[in-house]
């Protein structure tokens, strides 16, 4: 490999396949495909939240709103399921326009004022978790017939795991931002923004359209991150997925994407998403440990991966400056 | 002094401006009585109230004056108040469980600035690191239980009451004026602000950006154990879940509002105070104004984005560019194709 760029990449699905061959050895049953499934299963709602974060943080900006977002999406879906009728697709189709339009007209404030994306997105935070209370203060749960449907729908896999289709949309998400990412003007766009503001101008890129284009993406990645979500728990909640934006940046870092932004892989960010949701199963495998142990583990590995980055970087500078 | 005054002219405004607006919805607002030998009233409930996310914000303007931002403060507050919690529950006595809460502010200050100021590391994940595994650490101090304690000396940080006056809102009063002091009075404050300018310029021109960047860390760390002792003290408990959650994000928004650029540079940690006041006024004037909890976070969200968005810099500079236009009578074409020149 001559590319250094790939150098995070790589570390971060060898820190995966060490971690869990150590999980195997422990525990033998970890390699079965059920295990595998539900690692998927559990991770959805964080990894297609992850995909639009990841592409957000390419851009050199944040999002806090997301988990905003993903409870704001399950009360809808249960506010609108029990009250208006419509069918669960067209429900699903106005959230994503809904959550989609919120990221634009953020994206537009971060562009229009010059405010930084921190503090926007921040007040987006707060604003549609707000609007989450004021729809329902209760856990409502969603038992329209089409919609407990879907919740069943799954392929078994050879050694009866259940691949079920929250898992494959996230799976999907992370092939579209794939592609998004590294494949589209747009994407190419998002790195140059990410490499400078100014640059990117003087580069002839237009900033303004991709930085609402980027959080509107974002938006749209949290409202389906959402829809998975509540067909995950079955019902809205407009307490849930408090912090799950911190959880989704930590996975785009420990997937190997700079914070600083202009570098990274979508890819990265699965095995981010998928060393996390290990780490959990690891515990409740383990049972003894306290589910503390979770965030302190997440904690320690952030802060590793952040060093091996800075290692590496620092090693290439050094290279090509001799 | 003038340049002091104007300074924080517009946070004043603001602040007088919420609580109006808190005061024709509930007229009482200003009223303040004395009973029992201290002040009461919505006014000196703010105060009180307002007083872990004022400490706060006194560190946050430090940290954000060298371009950077403390994530870690909110998770700080629950591992000092149970660190203080468990030195009393261990019988240490009251002096002890304040100088190792202090203490493991400190500590908790310094991995942080060690991680960004020697390691090179970005303040925002340096600091996300503590707060995501901070409440896990908290938790293992308190082994999962929320400690409860009963002691007067500790108890009366939080909820007693000095000169007719809440002891937290001494505290916070006096840090502000402490950090003040220190900042103005010697060349720290010029120092960190040349940090949050350029730190390779300063760097080259003889500050120790490494220990100013360590040092700014390390006080923010013990604002938020201060913090966190007055929330430990007031509940007489370290709940490693709820204590200072998502105060982070308050202080953040306190310091923004108190107009200092998370860009850094030059800040005023008065303006940042009265942005934290401003928005415990928001906070207690909605639930006085009686109206339904749910409906507390969207009111602030409006009111939060209002209040940035008057103060944008680029807006005034929109304000001012459409003002001399219109004076020059100049055909409207050109005001609207003006913000879509920068655009291409």
């Amino acid at each position: 490999m001559r590319n250094p760029r790939l150098y995070p990449l790589l570390a971060t699905i060898a820190i995966f396949i060490i971690a869990y061959a150590i999980c195997y050895l422990q525990f033998p049953y970890i390699l079965s495909t059920r295990v595998a499934g539900n690692l998927l299963t559990d991770n959805a709602y964080l990894g297609i939240v992850a995909v639009g974060m990841t592409i957000v943080i390419l851009s050199g900006g944040i999002d806090l709103s997301v988990g905003s977002v993903i409870a704001f999406s399950g009360v809808f879906i249960a506010v609108m399921l029990r009250d208006s009728g419509l069918h669960p697709l067209a429900v699903f189709a106005l959230l994503l326009v809904i959550t989609t339009a919120f990221g634009a007209a953020m994206g537009w404030l971060i562009y229009r004022l010059a405010m930084p994306a921190f503090i926007v997105t921040l007040a987006g935070m707060f604003l549609v978790r707000g609007v989450a209370y004021m729809m329902s203060i209760d856990s409502i749960p969603i038992d329209h017939p089409f919609f407990t449907s879907l919740q069943r729908v799954y392929w078994l896999m050879p050694g009866k795991g259940r691949l079920t289709l929250i898992g494959v949309v996230m799976l999907l998400a992370f092939v579209v931002g794939h592609i998004i990412a590294h494949r589209t003007r747009f994407g190419a766009n998002v790195f140059a923004l990410g490499g400078g503001e100014q640059t990117a101008r003087l580069m002839g890129s237009r900033v303004g359209r991709t930085t609402v284009m980027i959080y509107a993406f974002s938006g749209l990645m949290a409202g389906l991150g959402g829809i998975v979500f509540a067909l995950y728990t079955g019902s809205g909640y407009p307490l849930a997925t408090v912090g799950t934006e911190l959880t989704a940046i930590a996975t785009v870092v420990i997937g190997g994407t700079l914070l600083t932004g202009g570098a990274g892989y979508v890819f990265g960010t699965l095995f981010g998403v998928l060393t996390m949701g290990l780490i959990q199963t690891y515990i409740v495998f383990d049972g003894t440990l306290s589910s503390w142990w979770t965030r302190i583990a997440i904690g320690v590995l952030l802060l590793a991966f952040i060093v091996l980055q800075k290692g590496l970087l620092r090693l290439t500078t050094a290279r090509s400056a001799a | 002094m003038p340049a002091a005054v104007k300074r924080i002219l517009p946070q004043l405004i603001t602040l007088l401006g919420v609580m109006v607006l808190v005061s024709l919805v509930f007229p009482d607002f200003l009223s303040i009585d004395y009973s029992d030998g201290r002040l009461v009233g919505p006014v000196i409930d703010v105060l009180k109230r307002g007083a872990p996310v004022a400490l706060l914000a006194v560190g946050m303007t430090l940290v954000v004056a060298t371009g950077g931002i403390d994530l870690s403060v909110g998770t700080l507050m629950a591992i000092t108040g149970a660190v203080a919690a468990a030195a009393i529950v261990a019988g240490h006595g009251l002096v002890l469980a304040i100088v190792l809460a202090l203490a493991a502010g400190l500590c908790a200050g310094g991995f942080s600035g060690f991680l960004v100021a020697v390691v090179g590391i970005q303040p925002i994940v340096a600091t996300l690191i503590l707060m995501i595994s901070g409440r896990g650490i908290a938790q293992l101090i308190t082994e999962g239980r929320i400690l409860t304690f009963n002691m007067p000396g500790f108890a009366f940080l939080g909820s007693g009451t000095l000169l007719g006056v809440p002891v937290p809102v001494w505290i916070w009063l006096a840090v502000t004026a402490l950090a003040i002091v220190i900042v103005r009075r010697t060349a720290l404050g010029l120092l960190i602000e040349s940090v949050g300018i350029n730190r390779r310029a300063s760097a080259l021109a003889g500050v120790n950006a490494r220990v100013i960047l360590i040092a700014v860390y390390m006080a923010s760390g013990l604002c938020a154990a201060l913090a966190g002792i007055i929330t430990t003290a007031d509940i007489r408990g370290a709940d490693a879940n709820n204590a200072g959650l998502w105060l982070e994000l308050d202080a953040i928004l306190a310091t923004v509002l108190g107009g200092n650029s998370l860009r850094g540079g030059r800040f005023s940690i008065s303006a940042a105070v009265i942005g934290a006041l401003i928005i415990q006024t928001i906070n207690t004037g909605i639930l006085l104004a009686g109206f339904p909890s749910e409906y507390n976070l969207v009111i602030k969200a409006v009111l939060v984005i209002l209040i940035l968005v008057v103060q944008s810099p680029s807006l005034a500079g929109d304000l001012k560019r459409l003002g001399s236009q219109l004076s020059r009578r100049a055909p409207r074409r050109s005001a609207k194709a003006a913000p879509q020149r920068s655009d291409r």
